[in-house]
């Protein structure tokens, strides 16, 4: 019997060095991802291990050997011999620069990993001023589900990218306006429930900056009562169709507070639908 | 077959599925094989969410799914697109299975399905000239009079052209529950044991009679369709009910609530005081399996994954299984453990197909069965025995001679419109789960009808009818839908409260499954002021059958 099977594929290996050290990836990767497998902790915002890398933030820059440019490593393949600094002084100083930028113009205060590498990198994020709320608007609470924030956006595109091609498919946002009126929106500036929007929440789960929140979430915040870290994370199985997506489910006292998948479980990568976001409720009633 | 195969299939066949809302997850893996170039048919009444995402629609009218697919053989036959090394290897009854699909031509299915001939000819040379092509299905072929035969007629199609048992290339059904695979796994089936082992069968019986220390029952059981049936003739006078809420879910649904309120002894395990709780002797109060137990569910790609306590239950709810150790325990018989790992275990040691599972293996999201040893990786897709030599030793697969037969319940002058029943993207099933939270994007129960039928009737958007079925009346708001064709309605069953579409529904089931035909039953639609008083459209049956107090 002949049966096609074109499933075993061949990979070639590609070997960089990392600030002095030799490191062998599969062709293809990302020099993200040979920092990663080399233990080299780089900084990232935009990107995210499940989404196409849309390399805005330029957070994560390094500098390649003959390269006039610092490049972005979420998305730059390797090439055999490249010869990469992801912690020169060069490459220090330029994320400082980002990271403090963002800090001129947007609200950063729940945005722990970005705060986390402005401690690393020493960014001061009132350089340039304290009066830096450049949109300034009350917090959009249009249903019982999300709330949108955007003092908090850093356009990222995250939330793009998985309403998108990336995974969702549903398009209900995308960026509209240039400049200083760049924004996330719905179609024609909708109010999200009258949107394309089908509330899985994945725009939300991928928001670095709490721009984009569970209601759930924003009322513990708003009552002072958010406590991360009295809280347990527990994966398991939705209870809903036969997919067998993973959940996370986020408990304080006693009370599922938040749901996420796991962005490394190869049913969900990370996203989940409106009922295995939210159909939780009824647990303990 | 695995979620990631249809991510590098060539051609897709969605086939009576509405997976972009009814398996929302498994549809992202559906789009990256579409985003990787396969191209995808769907077959559905409906014109729905999943099928604008598809290069072809066949809107095919409801329960003429077995013309449509004997017409794709056909005319795979003709054109010379099957596989004859394959068929002639490892199938048998083929040449008696290609003279049946002789009458099918395109011009007839057409005639029969209400899909151009053209469409009809371009998913059967699509599909057979794919390198990886796969078929996949829900409910729409299942939940019919004939959904056996609806199965077997797609399984004939991969037979034909060998898209079967080989990664990428495969059957699909996708499952609707979350551990509805696991229960049929474990032995939840009237004539199977764990991993699929026959009762009837003395050795497989013997093992487990050995590390259960007792006798078995070797006589198959009955499936719950065949309970009713038993309830009627008085044979079945108790119910132990856990997880169900068959006073809301099944069809012809007054029938069913008469037939279980005359029961003598009516037990609910449930975590929800239901419709058929509120009718029960007894209720014991369950904890909530995914986050208040420990355990295991299997998906719909036959990956088992562990669910883990993450609240404690509230009040006296208990874990199904100390419940059901406890009450047999009143009854006398020592169960053992009610432990899950330890259960676990021992269904490792009698199923064959779970021994390598171990917990500690488990935990890192999940393994697909069979999974014989400790050191096997699971099973991403099943039947390659098709593809050995020796077939390993088995019979050649059969290809299975099914007629088109419709719908139980033809329309008529009186009952002119067609009703079929589906999910929603936002709630599940009758709601007792999906309802607890505030949807943005819920608009309740509506019937979806057709602008031209619509205005035939004199009905506008929104209005409230009276729909009738030959079993009963309803009353309900429509919604005029241009997705829905001519002469077809729709309705999701989430809401029982507000509507008890199940009064409409068929009871008429298939022989084998069991499936009642909810997918189509002959329906009117009366303006309120002028329809006629039928018994049971006030909800008059509702209080006498005491349910709703």
């Amino acid at each position: 019997m002949t049966k096609t099977d074109d499933h075993a594929e061949t990979v070639t290996q590609v070997t960089v060095t990392i600030d002095g050290t030799d490191v062998t990836v599969d062709d293809g990767d990302t020099i993200l991802d040979a920092c990663n497998a080399h233990g080299v902790d780089t900084p990232t915002i935009c990107y995210a291990e499940n989404l196409t890398p849309v390399n805005v933030c330029r957070v994560c820059v390094v500098e390649v050997e003959g390269n006039r440019t610092l490049v972005p490593s979420c998305s730059r393949p390797v090439e055999e011999g490249m010869e990469i600094q992801t912690d020169s002084e060069r490459v220090r100083h330029s994320r400082k620069m980002v990271l403090e930028f963002l800090g001129s113009g947007v609200d950063l205060s729940q945005a722990t990993e970005i705060n986390e590498y402005s401690a690393r990198y020493g960014a001061d994020l009132s350089r340039y001023g304290d009066d830096r709320q450049v949109i300034d608007e009350p917090i959009l609470i249009q249903d019982e589900l999300y709330i949108r924030d955007y003092d908090k956006c850093v356009l990222c595109y995250q939330c793009v990218s998985a309403c998108g091609d990336d995974a969702q498919h549903t398009f209900a946002i995308s960026v509209a306006g240039r400049g200083f009126d760049n924004r996330i929106s719905t179609e024609f500036d909708a109010a999200l429930p009258d949107s394309a929007c089908v509330y899985c929440g994945n725009c939300v789960a991928v928001c670095p900056t709490g721009a984009l929140q569970f209601k759930s979430e924003f009322d513990l915040r708003q009552a002072d009562n958010w406590r991360e870290e009295d809280q347990t994370v527990t994966t398991t199985v939705c209870s809903y169709c036969g997919v067998g997506c993973n959940l996370e489910l986020h408990v304080q006292d006693n009370e599922i507070v938040k749901v996420t998948s796991p962005v490394d479980h190869s049913v969900t990568h990370g996203n989940l639908c409106i009922k295995g976001r939210f159909g939780y409720t009824y647990v303990g009633n | 077959m695995s979620y990631e195969e249809i991510e590098n299939a060539d051609v897709i066949l969605l086939w009576g599925s509405n997976a972009r809302e009814a398996h929302p997850i498994f549809f992202h893996h559906l789009m990256k094989g579409l985003d990787n170039g396969a191209k995808m048919y769907c077959v559905d009444p409906r014109r729905t969410s999943s099928s604008k995402f598809a290069d072809v629609w066949l809107g095919i009218d409801v329960g003429t799914d077995i013309a449509l697919s004997n017409a794709i053989a056909r005319e795979i036959i003709h054109a010379g697109l099957t596989n004859p090394e394959f068929i002639a290897h490892s199938t048998q009854g083929y040449e008696e299975f290609a003279a049946s699909v002789e009458p099918y031509t395109l011009d007839v299915a057409a005639e029969i399905t209400g899909v151009p001939a053209e469409a009809i000819r371009e998913v059967a040379h699509a599909y057979a000239t794919g390198a990886k092509s796969q078929i996949l299905w829900t409910l729409g072929i299942t939940e019919h009079h004939n959904a056996v035969d609806n199965v077997v007629s797609l399984c004939n199609l991969a037979l034909l052209t060998g898209h079967v048992g080989r990664w990428g290339s495969g059957l699909v059904p996708l499952r609707g529950q979350n551990n509805v695979q696991g229960g049929g796994d474990m032995g939840a089936l009237p004539d199977k044991l764990p991993g699929f082992q026959n009762i009837d069968d003395a050795g497989a019986r013997g093992k487990f009679e050995a590390a259960y220390g007792m006798e078995l029952n070797p006589k198959p059981g009955i499936h719950l369709t065949l309970m009713f049936e038993a309830m009627e003739r008085g044979d079945m006078t108790a119910a132990y009910v856990v997880g169900e809420n068959p006073a809301d879910s099944e069809a012809d649904i007054e029938h069913a609530r008469a037939l279980l309120s005359g029961l003598d002894c009516l037990v609910v395990q449930d975590i929800f005081m239901t419709r058929t709780a509120e009718m029960a002797d007894v209720v014991f109060p369950a904890s909530v399996a995914w986050a208040e137990c420990d355990g295991t569910v299997t998906s719909s790609e036959r990956r088992v994954q562990r669910v883990r306590r993450a609240v404690t239950p509230p009040g006296e709810a208990r874990h199904d299984l100390d419940i059901m150790v406890a009450l047999a325990d009143r009854m006398g018989v020592d169960l053992g453990t009610s432990d899950p790992q330890s259960l676990w275990d021992e269904l490792r040691t009698l199923s064959p197909a779970h021994a390598g599972m171990s917990y500690e293996r488990l935990d890192d999201g999940g393994l697909q069965w069979p999974c014989p040893t400790l050191d096997h990786p699971g099973s991403p897709f099943l039947h390659s025995w098709l593809w050995a030599d020796d077939l390993e030793g088995r019979d050649p697969a059969p290809f299975s001679v099914v007629e088109h037969e419709g719908p139980k319940e033809q329309l008529t002058d009186e009952f002119p419109l067609r009703l079929t029943t589906g999910r929603s993207l936002d709630s599940y099933n009758t709601g007792v789960q999906s309802n607890g939270f505030t949807s943005p994007i819920r608009y309740g129960e509506a019937l979806d009808i057709n602008p031209g039928d619509a205005a035939d009737l004199d009905l506008s958007d929104g209005e409230r009818v009276q729909v009738s079925s030959p079993r009963g009346s309803v009353e309900m708001g429509i919604r005029i839908q241009p997705d829905i064709p001519r002469g077809l309605t729709f309705t999701t069953y989430h809401f029982p409260d507000l509507v008890d579409v199940n009064v409409l529904t068929n009871d008429a089931w298939d022989k084998r499954s069991g499936t009642s035909e909810f997918k189509a039953a002959a329906i009117r639609i009366d303006k309120l002021d002028t329809a006629p008083v039928v018994p049971g459209a006030d909800g008059s049956q509702l209080d006498a059958s005491g349910s709703r107090g």
